[in-house]
């Protein structure tokens, strides 16, 4: 009987974690437009604008092109579905969940880039001009962002012992790591690649539909309706996602690590929402402050990532003594 | 507290060796001369502890001459070349962006494979430091050899001159005299660099070195 019970609090932890990440995804969205909307000096759209806009958008009628095969119209179903287990299997306010085991860093870097090919071919499926540079750009970030990924991945993992996220919090957070220059190198590679896979400025920019340089909004132009607030969603759930592995990996303090009790369960909730907050509050601050760049500078955005995070290996390596 | 001691040795050691790349990835020239102002700072603090670690309290000194000679008063006169050149606001067109980076990681990857190797009489601190700091001096050479501007080459070799130091005072026993010749050399080198800027200047009107190439025979297709 007690071994039910359990397994049904475990079951029930995993689904706070499950749903917790996709409720405030389209909040985090808005504290992000309405902090960038202050910085401009304009009022901004009220914070819960992003859950309106997806309502409006389920409710609307989905235009189709003529010529669209059944890819285009499984594919914002499909990165969503992908999406979301990424954003689920990321320990947010506690580790050792139930389907923790699963929550690999390599696991999550090929979630995310099998949901990155599935847009990238629903754009090229209808066989617009836009549709197609869009995708032919998403590849071009993405073949740059990804090495760069995986190399924060080995740092992470050379210092913990582990590619398994929950492990790595729960080692960040009980052992002392000591002042690793490798973490702090990995960490600003990794908030390059988060701008970067986000379609935020200065790579992409969120909030136009009318530049020539735009990637990811040029790969969903011609989706409308249902359709439309899956891929919304599944942006905003993106976002959420970065926002949960920086935190995870580089901030884990006040996660509930050990014995499940209630009181460290609220704290783990509390502490989370507060440091999801801040991000969301620092991303404006950070994207307001530069400009959008030129697509032929994206190699050296993100090879400046590569390098810092070849950078972090590289120093290991040397304190570790192979 | 051994471990502390270490890993804020490995911090400023490996700050140094990150401002380093810094250098290599700017194109501004002002923040060129900022990022080489820092690392000078950084290699004083570096200097500085080494000297708290080791017990050596000459090393203040070097830290001191490190910070104001290289920190600040090499930063402010090239400053204020740059701005009597009115080459302040420029780009440089730095040789190939991405390549350079990598050659840059591959000569970090050389390094740490040559001094890996010297294990026995060496403390972890000190193989540390050497790698770093012989990462440190090929990187100033590979912005010397890829930058075409002549004040960003002068911050080339000063950086390299940098690397040179905390090697020097990674090791124990660097007499205190040497350092003080060697900071006196890199003041006089760089007058003499001040001067030949100047020149280069004076005579064919920009301090792109491309220009040179003219008159040793050489033939380039781009100036």
């Amino acid at each position: 009987m007690a071994l039910t019970l359990d397994l049904v609090l475990q079951v029930a932890l995993q689904a706070v974690q499950m749903f917790l990440v996709v409720l405030i995804a389209p909040l985090v969205l808005g504290v992000t437009r309405r902090v960038k909307a202050r910085i401009h000096r304009r009022i901004g759209p009220p914070l819960m604008q992003p859950y309106r806009d997806l309502w409006k958008l389920l409710h609307k009628e989905a235009v189709l092109a003529h010529n669209a095969s059944w890819l285009y119209r499984v594919a914002p179903y499909f990165v969503f579905a992908t999406t979301w287990v990424a954003a689920a299997l990321v320990p947010t306010y506690a580790t050792g969940l139930l389907f923790s085991w699963s929550a690999d860093l390599i696991a999550l870097v090929a979630l995310l880039g099998t949901a990155r090919f599935m847009l990238a071919l629903a754009g090229m499926d209808i066989g617009t001009a836009f549709g197609g540079i869009g995708a032919s750009r998403e590849m071009m970030i993405a073949s740059l962002a990804e090495p760069a990924m995986l190399l924060i991945v080995f740092t992470v993992a050379l210092v913990a012992g582990t590619t398994q996220l929950s492990e790595i919090a729960a080692t960040f957070v009980h052992k002392s790591v000591g002042l690793r220059v490798s973490l702090g190198l990995a960490m600003f590679a990794l908030v390059f690649v988060a701008v970067a896979e986000n379609a935020r400025i200065p790579i992409d920019n969120p909030a136009t539909h009318l530049e020539l340089t735009m990637v990811h909004e040029a790969m969903v132009l011609e989706y409308s309706g249902r359709h439309l607030a899956m891929i919304e969603a599944a942006a905003a759930l993106k976002l959420v996602l970065y926002f949960s592995l920086i935190i995870c990996l580089f901030l884990p303090f006040g996660m509930a690590t050990g014995e499940k009790t209630a009181a460290a369960l609220t704290i783990g909730i509390g502490a989370y929402l507060v440091k999801v907050l801040v991000l969301a509050a620092l991303l404006p601050i950070g994207e307001t402050s530069v400009a959008k760049m030129r697509v032929f500078r994206y190699p050296v955005f993100l090879g400046g990532a590569f390098a810092a995070a070849a950078l972090a290996v590289f120093l290991l390596f040397v304190s570790r003594g192979f | 507290m051994d471990k502390l001691s270490f890993d804020i040795a490995h911090l400023l050691a490996g700050s140094m060796l990150v401002l380093s790349f810094l250098l290599l990835y700017q194109d501004r020239i002002t923040a060129v001369l900022n990022v080489f102002a820092l690392q000078a700072i950084a290699l004083s603090l570096s200097v500085a502890w080494q000297s708290v670690a080791q017990g050596a309290p000459h090393l203040i000194v070097t830290a001191l001459i490190a910070l104001i000679v290289k920190g600040f008063i090499i930063p402010t006169a090239l400053h204020r070349i740059v701005r009597r050149l009115e080459i302040h606001r420029g780009v440089e067109q730095v040789i190939g962006g991405g390549p350079v980076m990598l050659t840059g990681l591959g000569l970090v990857a050389l390094s740490i494979l040559l001094v890996q190797p010297i294990k026995e009489g060496a403390s972890i601190l000190t193989r540390e430091d050497l790698a770093f700091a012989l990462a440190v001096i090929l990187l100033g050479l590979l912005m010397m050899i890829t930058r075409r501007n002549a004040v960003t080459q002068i911050v080339g070799f000063m950086s390299l001159e940098n690397g040179l130091v905390l090697a020097a005072t990674g090791a124990k026993g660097m007499p205190l005299v040497v350092e003080v010749s060697v900071a006196f050399s890199i003041i006089i080198a760089f007058t003499v660099f001040g001067i030949f800027v100047f020149r280069i200047r004076e005579r064919f009107d920009t301090v792109d070195v491309g220009a040179l190439d003219r008159f040793r025979g050489e033939q380039r297709d781009q100036l």
